[in-house]
């Protein structure tokens, strides 16, 4: 037995004499393995989220909310013309220690080059560790938008970009820019073990690695030199469970102290167990169902309307959402800044929806697929349920529409190929910012690869380009106003829901809140 | 014998094959890749889609795929998890100590409850105790382990709170892995907290798994039993005079287990299948719980290699159950 372990198991023993007061460990039933322990390799949340306790990045966002803040950056200044970034990092900030490794100094700019150069630069010793793939690094277009990250001094680092660009501190906050330490990675280096460092993580979280068992547990320890003062927890495990009715289970025999992602159809039964709270807060999501804009009858903007008012939506939140969620009239949802409350959202009329139809030279009606979903996501919980409302739906106005549905990563692949006429998706944001949602599921570059809409329009195009170059958010917000505007006026989606989020908890939890973006936050939480 | 060995032996190439390109193929013809399987909403960009596939060999032919992992393979090996890039040889040891745990102890439940069982159900034949259990192993052995193990936590983990609902052990115990054998290995940090938690874990993934062979084990206990007591040395062991105990048990059991031995045996291939599902239920982090999500992942060199390490461990086995019973029963050698 190392020593480590010994001191480990002995402070366990202690507090065990001392009784359960002294120690206070709080079980987290995650729904998943963690692919590795750096959030720059990994996009599943279940990854990212068993980082999160460990690792942090130059900024965060706030406990709960889509508000950006310092974390290892104590401030910054950005440049009058928007291209060069100034980051003031955080003195005093301390490293955690594993059993082969202790730390000779303190967090530095060393490490936020060495962080950002492992995912950018091709030939860095570390980029090819542990298979590479710097998936957020490509899909947030990094590459393009960073011409340079470099040192100025040993607490300020300089970033200049190619094109200025507002959400870029917002992308900041995201996992996959966390910061590794290079002392570590050094370390490793010399002695033949890089691939350590994504798998017994150093970081400067308010929590430490421990141990990680395969599929079964993952365990932090307090980290009490935390530059933001120390955690109320003493032990952070996460007890690994697949099995949405089994985490359950484990909520009720308080065998874990939080249990997310419920199934819906238990809300109820949660709601009324005295012993469980449940959190609940909208998410910062939408569901939709796209109109493939390249094929006929679609690519007329009438026929698409039409099909916006033959479908009652009130009936699918009732039916499928269970109330759980409130109708979507805009691509992003109302808690976000932006959101154009004035859009006013077509109205369910199937008479008037026919007088479009036969505008559009189609008295007939016609023959569309109408594609589902195979998987309950966060934002759709019965794709094909909702499809089958629409069906009834759309058979009243004259359109014969016959459910297809593939294998998910099918699904997503053949949706991206613009396979389908009409196809239900969604998506959930990264980081709280209506650029998030407005260039990635419909600006003219999206059209080409992951919007499955397809939709290319000039107008709305220029307005969400020009929003993302400048800092003012009034400005900002009018040009996505405007955009949404363009947007319900050609109608490319029809909006179904923004969806509600809930977090079941034990009674005696205190501190935790639902994150409108990214992972959840133990730092606050504590056992009564 | 050395004959006999030598060509079953040689029989377990074509086995490797068959199984490597069983897997091979099916896990193929599963529509999605690797890298399919990990884009979410946001799509992949056609460009970057092809040098990924290209990085890591899928755009090549199929046929070249299927040479080059079998080539990769007989030089042992395994080839790294896409998903979490360690070598897929140190994750299935990491975990195989997990699923022989749980196997040892299902088959042990399954042979101390059903052997006994099924002696008694032969000595007592025609009996409502014969019927019914017989009705009892008929049920048994058709049990859906997902819906049996889920009602097992319904009930004696969520509504009585007798038994732990899943993990190996309570996460507020930090048991050091040194063996992998979670009883051995917190005996030998001398925890007796954690001793006790892990063998109170063990309680009902122990019965879901072993309740399909046990129902087996009684059948043909049962069988063999009636078989064996119809037989002339039973009768003279019972004509000179000897005890009903002595008959029963050292005369007609232990010649009814020879058959029973074998059956044991070929279950285990059936209990890793079984383990499979009973794993997922109850997050026992073995072997069966790792190909699932394997799967899921399209994790191709972890599903080959896994499919691959437990039909080696199967042959393995069975080839030592018809050894041993060629050395019970010689005729079978011919």
């Amino acid at each position: 037995m190392t020593k480590r372990s010994t001191v480990v198991l002995g402070a366990f023993a202690l507090s065990a004499l001392l009784g359960s007061a002294q120690a206070k460990t709080l079980v987290y039933c995650s729904e998943g393995s963690p692919e590795n322990f750096n959030p720059m390799l990994n996009t599943t949340g279940t990854s990212l989220q068993a980082s999160a306790p460990i690792m942090e990045g130059l900024t965060h966002f706030m406990n709960g909310t889509t508000q950006v803040g310092p974390a290892l950056a104590e401030k910054w200044d950005v440049s009058a013309d928007g291209l060069t970034y100034m980051f003031h990092l955080r003195k005093g900030v301390k490293w955690h220690s594993n059993k082969g490794f202790k730390p000779t100094r303190d967090f530095n700019a060393d490490d936020v080059v060495f962080s950002f150069d492992r995912q950018a630069n091709k030939d860095a010793p570390y980029h090819k560790v542990n298979g590479g793939g710097y998936d957020y690094w490509a899909d947030m277009n990094m590459s393009k938008l960073v011409k340079s990250v470099s040192k100025v001094d040993a607490y300020t680092v300089k970033i200049e970009m190619n094109a200025p660009q507002a959400p870029f501190v917002a992308n900041l906050a995201m996992p996959f820019a966390s910061i590794q330490s290079k002392e570590y990675a050094d370390a490793l280096l010399k002695a033949g073990k890089p691939e350590l460092i994504d798998n017994e993580p150093i970081g400067t979280g308010p929590f430490e690695f421990v141990q990680y068992v395969k599929d079964a547990t993952i365990r932090y320890k307090r980290f009490d030199q935390y530059h933001g003062g120390k955690a109320k927890l003493d032990t952070l495990v996460f007890s690994i469970n697949k099995d949405a009715a089994v985490r359950l289970a484990k909520l009720r025999a308080n065998e874990c102290q939080i249990s997310p992602f419920p199934p819906p159809a238990d809300l109820e039964a949660i709601r009324t167990d005295k012993n469980l709270t449940l959190l609940s807060q909208p998410g910062l999501n939408v569901g939709y169902m796209a109109f493939n804009t390249l094929k006929k009858p679609f690519d007329d903007a009438r026929v698409r309307k039409a099909v916006n008012m033959s479908i009652d939506k009130a009936a699918i939140l009732k039916a499928v959402y269970l109330g759980a969620g409130q109708p979507a009239k805009n691509l992003i949802p109302p808690t976000m800044w932006s959101y154009n409350d004035k859009v006013e959202d077509f109205k369910y009329d199937p008479a008037a929806a026919k007088k479009l139809l036969a505008e559009a030279g189609l008295p007939d009606g016609f023959e569309t697929d109408l594609w589902a979903m195979p998987v309950q996501r966060p934002y759709n919980p019965d794709a094909k349920r909702i499809g089958e409302l629409m069906q009834a739906d759309l058979a009243k106005v004259g359109i014969k529409a016959k459910i297809v549905s593939y294998e998910w990563g099918e699904y997503r692949k053949r949706a991206s190929a613009g396979d389908h006429m009409m196809a239900q998706l969604g998506w959930s944001g990264d980081n709280g910012d209506p650029d998030n949602f407005f260039a990635v599921l419909a600006s003219c570059a999206a059209a080409k690869s992951g919007s499955i809409t397809k939709w290319c329009n000039k107008e709305y195009d220029d307005l969400i380009t020009k929003a993302a170059t400048i800092s003012d958010v009034k400005e900002r917000t009018k040009l996505y106003e405007q955009a949404q505007v363009v947007m319900h006026n050609d109608a490319p989606y029809l909006f179904i829901a923004h969806s509600v989020v809930f977090l079941p908890m034990r009674a005696n939890v205190t501190g935790v809140k639902i994150q409108a973006v990214g992972s959840q936050n133990f730092f606050t939480a504590d056992l009564k | 014998m050395l004959r006999y060995l030598l060509r079953r032996i040689m029989l377990i190439i074509p086995t490797f094959v068959g199984v490597t390109l069983l897997s091979f193929t099916l896990i193929h013809l599963v529509p999605g890749d690797p890298i399919e399987a990990r884009v979410g909403e946001r799509g992949i960009a056609p460009e970057r889609l092809a040098q990924l596939r290209a990085e890591m060999g899928y755009d090549q032919p199929m046929w070249k795929q299927f040479l080059d992992y079998e080539r990769q393979v007989v030089s042992g090996d395994l080839g790294l998890s896409t998903v979490t890039h360690q070598p897929v040889w140190h994750e299935f040891l990491s975990l195989f100590p997990a699923t022989i745990e749980l196997s040892v102890c299902a088959v042990s439940f399954a042979v101390l409850i059903g052997i006994p069982l099924g002696m008694i159900a032969a000595l007592r034949r025609g009996t409502a105790f014969d019927f019914g259990l017989m009705g009892a192993s008929v049920t048994g052995a058709s049990m859906p382990i997902f819906w049996w193990g889920l009602m097992m936590i319904l009930v004696f983990s969520v509504s009585l709170g007798w038994t732990p609902v899943s993990g190996r052990v309570s996460d507020m115990y930090f048991v050091e892995p040194w063996s992998g054998f979670m009883l051995l290995d917190c005996w030998w940090s001398d925890d007796e907290g954690a001793c006790r938690s892990a063998a109170s874990h063990l309680i009902l993934p122990t019965i879901v798994l072993g309740t399909i062979p046990l129902a087996n084990f009684a059948r043909m206990t049962r069988s063999s039993m009636l078989e064996v007591l119809g037989e002339d040395y039973v009768r003279t062991a019972r004509a000179k005079g000897l005890s009903d105990v002595r008959v029963n048990v050292v005369h007609a059991l232990r010649n009814a287990l020879i058959p029973v031995a074998t059956v044991i045996g070929l279950s285990i291939g059936g209990l890793l299948g079984g383990a499979i599902l009973t794993e997922t239920i109850f997050a026992w982090p073995g072997v069966g719980h790792w190909i699932i999500e394997s799967i899921q992942a399209r994790d191709y060199p972890v599903l080959q290699g896994g499919t691959l390490l437990i039909a080696i461990i199967v042959i393995g086995v069975n080839l030592g159950v018809d050894v041993m019973y060629s050395v019970l029963n010689p005729r079978i050698r011919r």
